[in-house]
């Protein structure tokens, strides 16, 4: 996992320094001195080796020290901060409608497998899938938007704003999110609960005389379950990170907007930050998809009671 | 994502080390099974809807400049924001220029970059998976580390990494999105890789003592294709998005050149105002294109697994 984290901070840190240009030059634009950027790149320090940035940059962010903005010329670490809560605010809201959603309909989809109902729900939730947020947000705009007007079409609230109406403003942003995951998981808790059909354990269910519905319940729901956990999981990089698109049509400030400005503005600390802060994210995610996986797997733990 | 396991019991029977006319004949009983399944693929409403859309878009892309009604660069500020009526089937953007034109023209940017994109990260991918699977050991533990640290970043975020720093162009698009689907197909390969390792006939081809290239190349790949193909279409699908995405952000195909994604960028703010035109029929047009890649690839995989 470390390893996974360091790598990443390589690909992050190399990817960064083959932009051609000086950042110096960047800043000060075209018609500051020549003196004065190579004194502005003395300070960033981006005239050193290579190897001695990239010691620096990693000492730095072990310490918690994230770097320095080229474009606002202060630490990045507070940008960084709301910036990810607000992806977290829109991350859990598409997490709460798609995880019920997805469960469901890969459920039925296993129950009824091989009729049309499964192969409906599975083509839709695939063809979804890859459906961009893009093309899914545009659509919506115009029906509930600028036809219906039952919703607002930007996803801040503005300052002052209540939880409430902040609510309001994040449910449009949030549907194209729960479209794109709807199939993954659909797909996997369809997997999982054909797989547990199969076993003997239901059978024997079966054969003691069940009912289908407590059956369902009590033994296939409880561990078919089991592999959604960690498609979910390997979900959470990119709906903090990958929703550059959504963030952008919906003006939201969330960290893959900021990463996009400040690509665009070639502020490279800002860049890796943020990139480095997503693949943080998605490590612990699935750290805790591992955790979770072995506090509801009785085979994987040891003690405790099984139920 | 979408783990898919090799088939097994599959259409291209093992090339064993076992004489030329063996070979031959499996070769023979290969072709017939791939003919088979070449006439159950066609027969699938679903694969013939997919391929319908998909040809369309193809020969738009081919001939767009030949059957738009208007030239898709051509200004007029008179006629600008225009409602979809009988002189513009799909009405005009705030420049005057025709969206039907557009729309159609603009198939051709995501249609070169999509299916190279995805033919260069399935070759990459197709190597280094068999790198991986066949000799395992450290070069499979070094590799697999590479490829979780790419997997823990959404591939649009790592596009944008590279596309600023290499700047936006059609080649830069081909190159980074071919290398990021790299270590994903690397991981479907390396795993289909897995389960032929152990059978027989690569037994008997390592103690024959053939090089380890002939046999990765010779003998597993040809066994593993049907695993390569769902994945090639599977990444199709997802090169789709992805192009679709970066040129709407600016990372793509740059203005005044007609292309779905950027024009939905130059006129997203118009949708407030009500222009709803200028952007749908972009937007459908990419879904038209995503749907139909999806109905192919699951009818290849339906058709695969029968």
């Amino acid at each position: 996992m470390i390893l996974t984290l360091w790598i990443l901070s390589l690909i992050v840190f190399f990817a960064g320094q083959i932009l051609p240009g000086d950042p110096g030059r960047a800043i000060l634009g075209p018609f500051a001195s020549k003196n004065s950027v190579q004194i502005l790149d003395t300070q960033l320090g981006v005239n050193r080796p290579l190897l001695t940035r990239y010691l620096s940059w990693i000492g730095g962010l072990l310490h918690g020290n994230f770097g320095t903005s080229y474009s606002y010329r202060t630490s990045v670490e507070p940008f960084i901060h709301a910036a990810l809560i607000n992806s977290i605010k829109l991350a859990l809201l598409a997490f709460v409608i798609v995880v019920p959603l997805g469960i469901l309909g890969g459920v039925i989809s296993a129950l009824s497998a091989g009729r049309a109902q499964d192969r409906i729900i599975s083509v839709a939730g695939l063809s979804l899938a890859t459906v961009p947020e893009l093309v899914t947000s545009i659509v919506l705009i115009v029906v509930f938007g600028v036809e219906l007007k039952v919703l607002p079409v930007t996803a801040s609230a503005g300052a002052g704003a209540g939880d409430l109406s902040q609510f309001r403003h994040l449910i449009l942003p949030a549907i194209p999110l729960v479209l794109v995951l709807f199939g993954y998981i659909a797909r996997m808790a369809r997997a999982g609960t054909i797989e547990v059909l199969n076993s003997d354990y239901t059978r024997t269910a079966v054969l003691k005389g069940l009912p289908r519905r407590t059956m369902i319940r009590r033994h296939v729901l409880r561990n078919s379950l089991l592999p959604t956990i960690t498609v979910i999981a390997t979900q959470t990089g990119y709906l903090i990170g990958g929703l550059v698109v959504v963030e952008t049509i919906f003006n939201y400030q969330g960290i893959g907007n900021l990463i996009y400005k400040a690509a665009e503005a070639k502020d490279f600390p800002m860049l890796e930050a943020g990139v480095l802060t997503i693949g943080v994210v998605y490590v612990l995610a699935t750290l805790a998809a591992d955790l979770l996986l072995i506090a509801l797997n009785p085979r994987l733990r040891t003690g405790g009671s099984g139920d | 994502m979408t783990d898919i396991t090799a088939d097994p019991g599959g259409a291209a029977a093992p090339l064993g080390p076992l004489g030329p006319q063996m070979t031959v004949a499996v070769a023979a009983t290969a072709a017939r099974v791939g003919q088979t399944r070449w006439r159950l693929l066609l027969r699938r409403p679903t694969f013939l809807i997919g391929a319908v859309i998909l040809v369309f878009w193809v020969f738009c892309a081919l001939f767009g400049h030949q059957i738009a009604p208007d030239n898709p660069l051509a200004q007029n500020l008179l006629s600008a924001n225009t409602p979809p009526a009988g002189a513009h089937w799909f009405g005009t953007d705030p420049l005057g220029r025709d969206v039907l034109s557009r729309v159609l023209v603009g198939a051709r940017n995501i249609l070169i970059i999509t299916p190279l994109a995805t033919i260069l990260g399935t070759i990459l991918g197709t190597a280094l998976g068999l790198v991986m699977g066949y000799f395992g050991g450290a070069v499979d533990l070094v590799a697999g580390r590479l490829v979780e640290a790419v997997l823990a970043l959404p591939a649009v975020i790592i596009a944008f990494l590279f596309i600023v720093a290499l700047g936006p162009s059609v080649l830069t698009l081909i190159i980074v999105i071919g290398f990021i689907f790299t270590p994903l197909i690397a991981r479907t390969v390396r795993a289909a890789v897995l389960t032929e390792r152990n059978l027989d006939y690569l037994s008997s081809a390592r103690l024959l003592g053939e090089n380890p290239v002939r046999i990765m190349f010779g003998e597993i790949l040809p066994n593993v294709m049907p695993a390569i193909l769902v994945e090639f279409t599977v990444r199709l699908g997802y090169a789709i998005f992805t192009v679709a995405s970066l040129s709407f952000l600016g990372f793509g195909v740059q203005p005044p050149t007609p292309d779905w994604g950027a024009d939905i960028a130059a006129n997203y703010s118009g949708l407030l105002a009500g222009y709803w035109w200028q952007t749908l029929f972009a937007a459908l047009a990419i879904a038209s294109l995503v749907t139909a890649v999806n109905l192919i690839t699951d009818s290849i995989e339906q058709v695969l697994s029968a």
